[in-house]
C-alpha cells in the first residue's frame, strides 16, 4: 500500500476531518434524541404531580423513607413500556426498510403486525384467554405471517419486491381475518379484542416489562450484527457479495432479527401503528448521510410512542384513546408529507 | 498488494434457470495483467465474468483463486483478494463518497472492531489515487456518471485487492471518460501490480487496452493472447458477425478493427 505507512499525509487528514465531521453529527442527534426520551418520560411520569410529592417518590426510590406518589406509580412502567416498545417498533421497521430496500417494507404495511392482530383477536375472541396468552398468540401469529410471506416469495433467493408484494397481500388476508371474527362476536368482546388491536400501552405490570426487557436484551446485540452487514448490503447484492457478504443468508438473519423485534412489541402493546412504518424514515431525515441509522431509528420509535401516548392520555382525557389511533392520525399524513417532499428535494436536482 | 494471484476457470459451466450460458470453459488470466473479455452481444462475457466473481454459481466446474474454489472458501477471505465492480451498482440515497470508499474496507473489518489507521489510509489512498480527494464530502447522488465511476473504483481500491472484475466499466460515459476510467485501471495495474480483468463492447478500446485479449463466442473462448495476435478480420467475422479491415491503431500501433459490413451468414 503506497499511502500506508504515511498517516500523517495531507489526504489521510481530510479523510480523518471528515470522518470525525460525520461522526460528531452523529452523536449530536443522538444525544439530542436522548435528551427529548428523558423529557418525554418525565413530563409523562409528572403530569400534574407537585413538586413535593414527586420528590417524596424518589426518595422513596431511593430507599430514604418518604410516601409513593399513586400517579407517578402508576404511570412510572407506562413510560417505561412505551421506550421498549417504541425502540422494537423502530428497529424492526428500520431493519426491514433497509434490507429491502423499499420505504414501504414494514412489519405494519407487510402483515406480520397484521398477523399478531389476527393471532391475538382470535385469542381473545375464540378462545376468550387473556394477558400473556393473547401475547403469547399475537407473537406466533406474527412468526407464521412472516414464514409465510418467505415460503411464498422465494425464489431459489429473497427477492426484496417479491417479498413485500406477497406480505402486502398476506395483510390483507389477516384484515379480513380480522373483519371476520368481529362480525361473528359478541360486542363487548369486541370492544377489549379493538382496544389490544389498535395499540395501547395501558397499565403494564413490571413482570410484562421485564420479559420484553429480556427480549430485547438479547434482541439487540443481533441487531447490532445485523446493522454491520447492512453496511456492505446497502450498496446493492453484487456489491456486497464481492465484499464477502453471503447476501441471502445476511437477508435472512436481518429479516428475523427485524420479525422478533415487532413480534415481541406487538405481544405486549399490540400493534401500534405506523411506529415501524415512520421511525426509521425520520431518522433519515435527521441525518441522511448515516446509513442505516438504526440506533436513531430506535429513538425516534420511543418519541412517538412517548408523544402519542401522553397526548392520548392528558390532551384526549376521558376519551380513552387508544396510543394507535394517536399515532396513526399523527403518522399517516407525516409520512405523505415526507414523501412529497423527499421527491420534490430528489427532482429538482 | 502486488501479490500476484492465480485466477482460472475449470471446466466452468454457467447459465441461468438451466439455460446454460457459458459451456466447460477453460480460462487462465495472466496474473499481473489486464485481461479484457470481449464478444457480441449474449456471448455469455458478463455472465462469465459474473461467474469468476462468484455472483453465479457454477452449474459445473469450478473458479480456482490460487488454487482453490471461490466458492467454497469462505467469503470474507476471497473478498480480501478478489474485488469486483457490477455494472450497474446501487449507491444507498444521501451517501457521502468518503462513507461509500470507506465501505470498501468491509472485508478487513469485523464489526467489534470497525475502524484502524490501516483502514483510514487505504480509504485516503483510494480517493487521492482516483482523483476523488475533492468529492469526499458530496453525496453520489450529486456527481456525474464520471465522477460516479471514478468514486466506485476508488471503493474498490480500498477494498485493496490484488485481482479486481469490472463488468463493463466505461457504459454510460462518453469516450473522454471512458479513456479516462480505462487509463486509471492501466496505471493501476501499473504501480499496484493489480491483475485487471474486465469485459468491454468496445472492440478498439479493448485491443488498445488489453495485455491479454480473451474473445468469446457462444459461451466459448474463441482465441486468447495478445491483441495483435487475437485481432484478425477472421476472428472479427467469426466472433461478431461482421466483415472488416484490421490496421494499426495510429496512436498505440495497437490492432484497430475498421466495420465493413455485417458478414453474409454462412
Amino acid at each position: 500500500m503506497s499511502a500506508g505507512s504515511d498517516v500523517a499525509a495531507p489526504w489521510v487528514a481530510q479523510v480523518t476531518g471528515l470522518r470525525a465531521g460525520a461522526a460528531r453529527r452523529y452523536r449530536v442527534v443522538v444525544l439530542l434524541l436522548v435528551a427529548v426520551v428523558l423529557l418525554l418520560v418525565a413530563v409523562t411520569v409528572l403530569w400534574d404531580v407537585a413538586p413535593a410529592e414527586a420528590v417524596a417518590h424518589l426518595q422513596h426510590l431511593l430507599g430514604l423513607g418518604g410516601d409513593r406518589s399513586f400517579a407517578v406509580r402508576l404511570r412510572l412502567p407506562r413510560a417505561v413500556l412505551s421506550v421498549a416498545v417504541g425502540v422494537a417498533f423502530g428497529l424492526a421497521g428500520a431493519l426491514f426498510q433497509v434490507v429491502l430496500r423499499n420505504p414501504l417494507a414494514s412489519p405494519d404495511i407487510i402483515g406480520v403486525t397484521g398477523g399478531a392482530s389476527l393471532a391475538g383477536a382470535g385469542a381473545i375472541l375464540l378462545a376468550g384467554l387473556t394477558g400473556a396468552w393473547v401475547s403469547l398468540a399475537a407473537f406466533g401469529g406474527a412468526a407464521v405471517v412472516a414464514a409465510a410471506i418467505l415460503l411464498l416469495s422465494w425464489s431459489g433467493e429473497l427477492s426484496g419486491y417479491r417479498f413485500v408484494l406477497v406480505g402486502v397481500g398476506l395483510a390483507f388476508v389477516c384484515q379480513s381475518g380480522i373483519g371476520y371474527l368481529i362480525t361473528r362476536s359478541q360486542v363487548d368482546d369486541v370492544r377489549s379484542a379493538l382496544v389490544w388491536m389498535v395499540g395501547s400501552i395501558g397499565t403494564p405490570t413490571w413482570g410484562t416489562i421485564g420479559i420484553l426487557a429480556a427480549c430485547l436484551l438479547l434482541l439487540l446485540p443481533l441487531t447490532g450484527y445485523a446493522g454491520w452487514r447492512l453496511r456492505a448490503m446497502q450498496l446493492g447484492d453484487e456489491t456486497a457479495a464481492g465484499l464477502g457478504v453471503r447476501v441471502t443468508r445476511s437477508r435472512l438473519l436481518v429479516l428475523l432479527v427485524g420479525v422478533a423485534l415487532a413480534a415481541v412489541a406487538t405481544a405486549v402493546a399490540g400493534p401500534v401503528a405506523f411506529v415501524a412504518f415512520m421511525s426509521a424514515p425520520i431518522a433519515r431525515r435527521l441525518l441522511p448521510a448515516a446509513g442505516a441509522a438504526l440506533l436513531p431509528a430506535a429513538l425516534v420509535g420511543a418519541v412517538v410512542v412517548l408523544a402519542a401516548e401522553l397526548v392520548a392520555e392528558q390532551l384526549l382525557t376521558g376519551l380513552e384513546v387508544p396510543v394507535g389511533i394517536v399515532t396513526g392520525v399523527v403518522g399517516a399524513p407525516y409520512l405523505l408529507w415526507l414523501l412529497a417532499t423527499g421527491t420534490s428535494r430528489r427532482t429538482s436536482r | 498488494m502486488s501479490s500476484k494471484h492465480d485466477l482460472r476457470a475449470d471446466q466452468l459451466s454457467l447459465g441461468y434457470d438451466g439455460a446454460p450460458v457459458v459451456r466447460d470453459l477453460d480460462l487462465r488470466i495472466p496474473a499481473g495483467q489486464v485481461t479484457v473479455i470481449v464478444g457480441a452481444n449474449g456471448c455469455g462475457k458478463s455472465t462469465l465474468l459474473r461467474g469468476m466473481a462468484r455472483l453465479l454459481r457454477p452449474v459445473s466446474g469450478q473458479v480456482l483463486l490460487d488454487g482453490q474454489s471461490v466458492h467454497t472458501r469462505p467469503a470474507r477471505q476471497v473478498a480480501q483478494l478478489l474485488g469486483i465492480l457490477p455494472q450497474t451498482p446501487v449507491a444507498p440515497e444521501s451517501i457521502t463518497v468518503a462513507d461509500l470508499v470507506a465501505r470498501g474496507r468491509y472485508p478487513h473489518q469485523r464489526w467489534f472492531r470497525q475502524w484502524t489507521p490501516a483502514d483510514e489510509a487505504a480509504v485516503a489512498a483510494a480517493l487521492l489515487r482516483t482523483d476523488t480527494l475533492d468529492l469526499a464530502d458530496r453525496e453520489v447522488d450529486s456527481l456525474s456518471g464520471g465522477q460516479r465511476q471514478r468514486v466506485w473504483i476508488a471503493m474498490a481500491l480500498a477494498q485493496d485487492t490484488g485481482v479486481l472484475l469490472l463488468d463493463e466499466p466505461t457504459t454510460f460515459l462518453d469516450v473522454a471518460h471512458q479513456l479516462d476510467v480505462l487509463d486509471l485501471l492501466r496505471s493501476l495495474n501499473a504501480e499496484r501490480g493489480t491483475t485487471v480483468v474486465m469485459v468491454l463492447h468496445d472492440l478498439n478500446l479493448a485491443a488498445r487496452y488489453a495485455d491479454h485479449l480473451v474473445v468469446m463466442h457462444a459461451g466459448r473462448v474463441q482465441a486468447t493472447g495478445t491483441p495483435a495476435e487475437v485481432v484478425t478480420p477472421a476472428v472479427v467475422q467469426e466472433a461478431f458477425a461482421l466483415t472488416a479491415h484490421v490496421m494499426d491503431d495510429p496512436v498505440t500501433g495497437t490492432p484497430m478493427v475498421v466495420p465493413v459490413g455485417r458478414a453474409p451468414q454462412p
